[in-house]
């Protein structure tokens, strides 16, 4: 049977700590992105004429139902005219597909490091 | 502080009651994703078009299916709070387990943050209606929070009756309103000839829409978290999970139905109330009262679920010191983990008033898919680690290994969307999960008791 292992009693103070710290990643977490300011939203076409809905080229069905949810033609350009961009940068997609494997693999290798510790315990050496 | 499972005192070992049945499991995991269908999901819509988000809306069905047969089988076997964090701890290991449970409180807190921020918001909206303006929203965003934290404090099984309830209500709203836009009439209210389009981006913009076509269903593996609360696990999570699957995939094709046959594509990418505009929309004023009562039980319903889910799962991370132990109590009277109820109130509420909804729903979805691509690498495990016959399971899901095989191959490419759309949350998100398991590997598992991780009543793995 392996030895088993005591672990050691963690104080009030430490348990704060790392209840505060797990938080702090979060709130880092979110706010990153924002300090990248890189992720893809819709843009609207610049420097555009005023729109109108015959510019536009609605089907009258289609123009109606835009009517009935409040927009005129210039509001209704705004949504119109936005897209997404997918181009693809291939070093930044490298980049993350990397990064999202070397985490699955760093966690199952220290996982399993670990697992054959509590099975040991569990059920004593092989 | 007090150790793992026991009462405040610290001097009696309790358990948590077990009181539930499949509808209230179906409750718990319909209640959780249906706010999904009234506002979420055609997000979808403005990445890939219209058709787009109807092929995200059936492969991401797929995904999630793959998700319920797997959880079903492992969550029937492995019947303990937390769900697939204690099957992490099982069958692969204290870190996987460390980081599944906190991909759980992740997904589950920020989405009880996102719901709370849609209550305050419908409501300013109903004000609006009624010609209050500008009414202020965060007293019902803590309201709301706080309200439904008591009601999980006082005990499971109200609260998710109280979720039954509001989710069949918010269910049937829906059917309503696919009556009142007269499907059988085309052309008549809906104008699908006139509105739906070519896909607008190719192909690429509808890989792009499965990031938000997980808001379809994101939330139905949370029935696993009542695995300890249920009288049979064997019977009540595969029925109340498949079930909730089978509602999903029934309300999401009929929410895109309905939609897509009312509003321009354009238009319905950006709604915030998708369901109540299309209400609007038919003019019949009832119809819109319902579908803005509905709106709301939906999100009320789902911040529930997800309170009762994240606190199971910031319970057990406790109980096992994975996170400070104080947190692994139970309520000596209410049988409920009610420390981590209370600490997560402040966390949900501050997430809701960040403003950041774009960041904190994309934290959500990516936790989610992390847990869903754990869960592939799980299920391979556990039958190579307890071939069937080995030991007694709930639940024996057919097929293995394709569920987990395609289980897998969905995730990446939802990694891809997510990719597409939000690059740099993607590696912000995974950067925390990498420096919180660095932590958890050199300051927090010399809390943990090794051979406390292993409770099952099932013989040495093979191959260990």
């Amino acid at each position: 049977m392996a030895k088993e292992y005591i672990p050691e009693k963690q104080s009030g103070i430490g348990q704060i700590i790392d209840s505060i710290f797990i938080l702090v990643l979060v709130y880092v977490s979110l706010y990153i992105p924002l300090l990248m300011k890189s992720d893809a939203a819709a843009e609207a076409v610049k420097d555009a004429p005023k729109p109108t809905w015959e510019s536009l080229q609605l089907s009258p069905v289609v123009q109606e139902q835009w009517v009935k949810l409040g927009y005129d033609a210039e509001k209704a350009a705004a949504l119109i005219n936005s897209k997404f961009d997918y181009t693809i940068d291939p070093m930044m997609l490298l980049l993350t597909a990397g990064i999202i494997i070397v985490y699955f693999v760093f966690m199952l290798k220290i996982s399993d490091k670990e697992y054959r510790e509590v099975i040991s315990e569990k059920f004593g050496d092989k | 502080m007090s150790n793992a499972s026991t009462s405040a005192a610290g001097s009696e070992r309790i358990s948590m009651l077990k009181v539930l049945n499949p509808f209230h499991i179906w409750a718990l995991g319909v209640g959780i994703v249906l706010v999904g269908e009234f506002m979420g999901w055609n997000f979808s819509v403005a990445k890939g078009g219209a058709y787009g988000s109807l092929i995200a809306c059936w492969v991401i069905g797929l995904l999630y299916t793959c998700v319920a047969m797997i959880d079903s089988e492992v969550t029937s076997t492995v019947a303990a709070a937390g769900g697939q964090y204690t099957q992490a701890k099982h069958i692969i290991g204290p870190l996987m387990a460390f980081n599944v449970g906190l991909y759980l409180v992740m997904a589950y807190t920020m989405l009880e943050a996102a719901d709370a921020f849609v209550v305050g918001d419908l409501m300013k909206s109903g004000a609006a209606a009624l010609g209050y303006m500008d009414l202020e929203t965060k007293p019902f965003v803590v309201f709301t929070i706080a309200f439904l934290a008591w009601l999980n404090y006082r005990g499971v099984f109200m609260t998710l009756t109280v979720n039954f309830v509001i989710t069949l209500i918010a269910f049937l709203a829906i059917l309503v309103l696919f009556i009142g836009v007269d499907p059988t009439h085309s052309g008549t209210i809906l104008k699908h000839k006139e509105l739906l389009t070519e896909l607008p981006y190719g192909w690429i913009g509808v890989i792009a829409s499965f990031q938000f076509g997980m808001w379809y269903y994101l939330g139905i593996e949370g029935t696993c978290q009542a695995a300890e609360e249920v009288r049979s696990a064997g019977r009540s999570i595969p029925l109340g999970t498949m079930g909730g699957m089978m509602t999903l995939l029934v309300a999401a094709t009929l929410t895109w139905f309905i939609c897509t046959g009312l509003m321009p594509w354009q238009y319905l990418g950006q709604a915030i109330t998708p369901l109540y505009d299309a209400a609007t929309l038919v003019g019949n004023t009832n119809l819109q009262i319902l579908l803005f009562v509905a709106t709301i039980f939906s999100a009320v319903a789902s911040a529930n679920g997800c309170i009762n889910d994240a606190s199971r799962a910031w319970f057990s991370l406790g109980r096992d010191r994975y996170m400070p132990s104080f947190f692994g109590a139970i309520h000596p009277k209410y049988r409920t983990p009610y420390r981590a109820i209370i600490f997560l109130i402040p966390i949900a509420v501050s997430f809701a008033f960040t403003g950041l909804l774009d960041q904190v729903i994309t934290f959500s979805i990516l936790s989610g898919l992390l847990g869903y691509t754990f869960m592939s690498i799980n299920m391979v495990k556990f039958r190579k680690m307890w071939p069937l016959g080995s030991i007694k399971r709930g639940y024996v899901h057919p097929l293995h290994p394709f569920p987990a095989i395609t289980l897998f191959a969905l995730c990446v490419s939802v990694y891809f969307a997510t990719f597409l759309g939000y690059g740099s949350t993607l590696l912000s998100i995974m950067g925390f999960y990498i420096v919180a398991s660095i932590w958890f590997t050199v300051r927090r598992y010399k809390f943990v008791k090794r051979g406390d991780q292993f409770t099952m009543p099932w013989p040495r793995p093979e191959g260990y």
